[in-house]
């Protein structure tokens, strides 16, 4: 809808049920006499004020000059030349009413100032609605109109929307709430969303996120997460289609975590965070939406995971003895990213008695080693989550991430003997011409990531166990979240 | 009151596209034979090599560089080009 143009002169706001509009109902005469050309815009009233000839007053009668001219408070008096704002006063304050009329004295017999009553386009009860009618038009998407007698929660569920649980239902004015948590435009294109590879827009992962549940702050980071989940390294295209377990897995790090009330403690992988659970959520709907990505579809997994509802956590970063993921990545410290990860789980690492790192890394080790298949090598990747518990017994010993990981990778060079096909009476291994006599290492270089999260009690860690690695598969990819 | 919702789908069903006309017999054609590089798919694809030339077709062999992701454009290009008809082999 275009901005309703202004009159030139002067032009007042008003509402009958304001009692400072009553009050200088009499100036709004005084200046039309004296001065003019005026014209009052009444929001609820068009014989409102009687002081001014019927030929001088208007009803804003859908409030469309008032919601586009950002009136928050009646009275509101604009002086306008060549349909353009020159001036503006809020409220009942003379000095600065004579000033924007060029008359003086004004309004003698009234107090110096008054302050005005809320305008009807700024009413709370009124406001999703005016939104909807006045910028509706920003919206792109396909209207679909639910009928009376039906339930728009069903109506998801039919239309195939849903993962399963119910959806908030995406209604224009909620949409338009979601798209206030970014500044991008409405109609930008994210990323081509496999496995169709629709061109995504910000109005449509919007659309998305507000089914999943999703905060409008929370926006910024699906958008993130979507763009990650679209790269040709993260490979969501490949990952969905897998007969395999695992499916993506957000990591957020940066001050974006904690302003979005993220959980990154206790319950982590959890129920019970509506940040967590819902951020996944949006992404796994953007692919079932936007891509076309169905379970039975495009989507073969042999049994899936329960993360493919939501697998979404943040990095506990201010506890951690180690530099953040995202600093890892490249990123600056400070700058808030999205990493995302193939992965699955988590599987256990229970060590309550090491007191030493050398101890403790063997255990993780030995759980690391048994990922997808105790036989299996330099396939697959994983996500080790150590738990503040943990971190602290190799903080304590001055053990960096990086030396953690030399470690691990030094225990994990593991004999070929025990990995050949046949050895141990199990006839999954390594083909014997590969394995034979050598040492291989379980995970390529590269394909073990490290994070520190989880409550600060338990001696316990986890490993998210990832799907096939490196540029076969798919890579930790990371994006730095735009507001 | 009518509830106005927004759809969140890609609003693209994609169009039905009929399947390619089936050959009467497989003289004189071409046959690709993809391997997705899933594990023993080569021996199964070797076996429908031989059994296929027995019976008089041309074979060409091409293998995609991971299951996990989609056939590059060039090797699907390169197919199109050099094969009438093609056989893909999943495996495990």
């Amino acid at each position: 809808m275009s901005l309703p143009r202004l009159p030139d002169g002067l032009v007042a706001v008003v509402k009958r049920d304001c009692p400072t509009c009553q009050l200088v109902a009499p100036v709004l005469g005084e200046i039309a006499a004296r001065g003019g050309p005026l014209t009052v815009y009444s929001q609820d009233d068009a014989g409102f004020p009687p002081s001014v000839t019927a030929s001088s007053r208007a009803r804003d009668e859908d409030l469309a000059l008032s919601w586009h001219h950002h009136i928050e408070t009646v009275p509101t008096l604009l002086r306008v030349e060549g349909g353009v704002e020159a001036g503006r006063a809020v409220g009942w304050v003379r000095r600065e009413w004579e000033e924007l009329t060029a008359l003086s004295p004004l309004g003698s017999g009234l107090p110096a100032h008054r302050p005005g009553c809320g305008s009807m386009s700024a009413d709370p009860s009124l406001a999703d609605r005016l939104r909807v009618r006045f910028e509706g038009g920003r919206l792109a998407s396909r209207r679909i109109d639910v009928a009376e007698l039906e339930d728009e929660i069903e109506t998801a569920f039919e239309r195939g929307w849903s993962d399963g649980l119910p959806v908030v239902p995406p209604t224009p004015a909620r949409v338009l709430r979601m798209l206030d948590g970014t500044s991008r435009a409405p109609d930008e294109i994210v990323a081509a969303v496999p496995p169709d590879l629709v061109p995504a827009t910000v109005e449509k992962i919007a659309v998305n996120a507000v089914m999943a549940g999703c905060k409008s702050e929370y926006l910024p980071v699906v958008l993130a997460a979507v763009e990650a989940a679209c790269t040709d390294s993260f490979n969501m295209h490949g990952l969905l289609c897998t007969t395999y377990f695992s499916g993506p897995v957000v990591i957020v790090n940066g001050p974006i975590a904690a302003r979005i009330g993220m959980n990154s403690g206790i319950n982590c992988f959890g129920q019970g965070n509506r940040a967590n659970a819902t951020i996944g959520r949006a992404l796994q709907l953007v692919v079932r939406n936007i891509g076309g990505g169905l379970p039975g579809g495009i989507d073969r997994a042999t049994f899936g995971a329960p993360g493919k509802v939501s697998f979404c956590f943040a990095e506990d970063e201010d506890a951690s003895p180690w530099e953040p993921l995202s600093v890892e990545r490249g990123f600056a410290r400070g700058a808030s990213t999205v990493s995302l990860v193939a992965g699955h789980g988590p599987s256990a690492i229970i060590d309550q008695i090491s007191r030493g790192p050398e101890s403790l890394a063997r255990s993780f080790a030995a759980v690391l080693r048994a990922a997808h298949h105790p036989k299996l090598v330099m396939a697959m990747g994983a996500l080790l989550v150590v738990s503040p518990e943990h971190a602290r017994v190799f903080a304590g010993a001055g053990w960096s991430k990086a030396r953690l990981r030399g470690e691990l990778e030094a225990l994990l060079l593991l004999d070929g003997d025990e990995l050949a096909r046949g050895a141990g009476g199990i006839d999954e291994g390594i083909p014997a011409q590969v394995a034979a006599g050598r040492k291989l290492p379980k995970f390529i270089p590269g394909d073990l990531a490290i994070v520190h999260a989880g409550g600060r009690a338990g001696m316990f860690s986890a490993v998210i166990e990832g799907w096939v690695s490196g540029a076969r598969g798919s890579q930790l990819t990371t994006v730095e979240v735009r507001a | 009151m009518t509830i106005t919702l927004l759809d969140p789908t890609g609003e693209r069903r994609p169009a039905e596209r009929p399947r390619a006309r089936r050959p009467a017999s497989l003289d004189g054609h071409v046959i690709g034979l993809l391997d997705i590089s899933k594990p023993r798919g080569d021996v199964f694809l070797t076996r429908l090599a031989a059994l296929l030339g027995a019976r008089g077709a041309g074979v060409r062999r091409y293998a995609k560089p991971t299951f996990a992701k989609p056939a590059p454009a060039d090797l699907r290009r390169q197919i199109a080009e050099e094969c009438d008809l093609v056989i893909e082999a999943l495996a495990d």
